[in-house]
């Protein structure tokens, strides 16, 4: 029985249950770690980074709509806000998903603080999350470098 | 009986989101399907083989095989409903209204529940409508509809082989309701084994009238 291992899978799963019970993730991360397999190990880290380029990329041009308040192009902000509700319920990321729940809401009146306001919450909660998410990757790969397996975590 | 070397279900995947694609992409391969994603409706019906101008109203074009330069079976469309430019719904219309891909089983998906729009999809002709995230667990859904396909295909490759049975069968479809007219009063035995096809024949036969051959008469036919 290798401890090394066996230590680092208790870490993963530990710091993988914590990800759930602070909300950061919900059971749709779960749906997406099923996905996985020996055949697509990487799967999971690939599907992230994509959803992060997203959220850098439809942020950024949410934030140019919103710049000049005599002039917001809430269809543009609205149109960006559904694709990051979209893709952030699709992988799982649920406080992001949650944050672009009350954005719609702002945008929906054409609120243009609480657009902003949300905006920023949703950076940093995208960002917050990019890293949680790093660290889970790298305890994943050191426990394969060091020839042990990815536990299977039940979430209930 | 003409079996496909690759008997995989090949499923055209419809989805403007490229994380959503690629989700889609890995629940199919998971579930054994061979995929093709496309970011637009557009797209999907260019690699259908069907352009804007809608050749399934061209008299000429063979109405059973593609209208391409390939031959591209495809089992099921799965579409995102919300697409700029061509929505999944206008792509369903699209598929329904042609000849030679109305076959094709339509699965619609979206991340509103809608009733009204889950509704005009399904009135459209679409087989299931999928609430995103979609699940694998939501893709058993699907393997019923693309058996259709497959085995319709499957049918229209071997249909010599095919007609020979038919005919081989129809005539052993016969002779039972023939015989099953005679022991009326033993119908109710005789009634786990009558299909409904085999029932109905009997009660046309009763229902006629007397001009008929009695039942003794058929009887010597056994």
């Amino acid at each position: 029985m290798n401890t090394v291992v066996a230590k680092l899978q208790r870490q993963f799963q530990d710091y993988l249950v914590s990800l759930y019970q602070q909300g950061f993730l919900d059971n749709q991360f779960t749906e997406l770690r099923k996905l996985q397999d020996e055949g697509t190990p990487d799967f999971v880290a690939e599907v992230v980074s994509l959803f992060f380029d997203d959220c850098s990329k439809l942020i950024n041009s949410m934030s140019r709509s919103l710049e000049r308040p005599e002039n917001v192009d809430f269809k543009q902000v609205d149109s960006g806000v559904h694709q990051l509700k979209g893709s952030s319920s699709s992988v799982g990321a649920r406080r992001v998903k949650n944050v672009c729940i009350s954005f719609k809401e702002c945008c929906d009146v054409q609120n243009r603080e609480g657009c902003l306001r949300c905006l920023q919450q949703v950076d940093y909660e995208y960002k917050m999350l990019k890293t949680k998410l790093q660290d889970l990757f790298n305890l994943e790969q050191q426990i394969v470098q060091a020839g042990g397996a990815i536990p299977q975590v039940n979430i209930n | 009986m003409g079996m496909a070397t690759e008997s995989q279900f090949h499923v055209l995947a419809v989805d403007d989101s490229l994380v959503d694609r690629k989700m889609i992409e890995r629940l199919l391969q998971k579930s054994s399907c061979q995929v093709t994603t496309v970011d637009s409706g557009s797209k999907a019906l260019e690699f259908l083989g069907l352009r804007e101008s809608n050749e399934s109203n061209d008299p000429n074009a063979p109405s059973s095989s593609p209208v391409t330069h390939q031959e591209i079976e495809i089992n099921l469309i799965i579409t995102d409903y919300c697409m700029p430019g061509m929505t999944g719904y206008d792509l369903l219309k699209r598929v329904k209204e042609s000849a030679a891909f109305r076959s094709i089983p339509v699965v619609i998906m979206s991340s509103e529940n809608v009733p009204a729009r889950i509704s005009r999809c399904l009135e459209e002709g679409a087989e299931e409508f999928f609430l995103k995230p979609v699940k694998l667990a939501d893709l058993t859904k699907l393997k019923p509809h693309m058996m259709k396909t497959k085995l319709k295909k499957e049918s229209e490759n071997s249909a010599k082989e095919d007609n020979a049975v038919l005919k081989h069968e129809i005539r052993k479809e016969e002779e039972p309701s023939v015989i099953e007219v005679l022991p009326l009063h033993q119908e109710v035995e005789q009634e786990p084994m009558l299909s409904n096809n085999k029932r109905k024949a009997m009660e046309e036969v009763i229902s006629t009238d007397r001009s008929r051959p009695k039942y003794n008469d058929i009887t010597t036919l056994v």
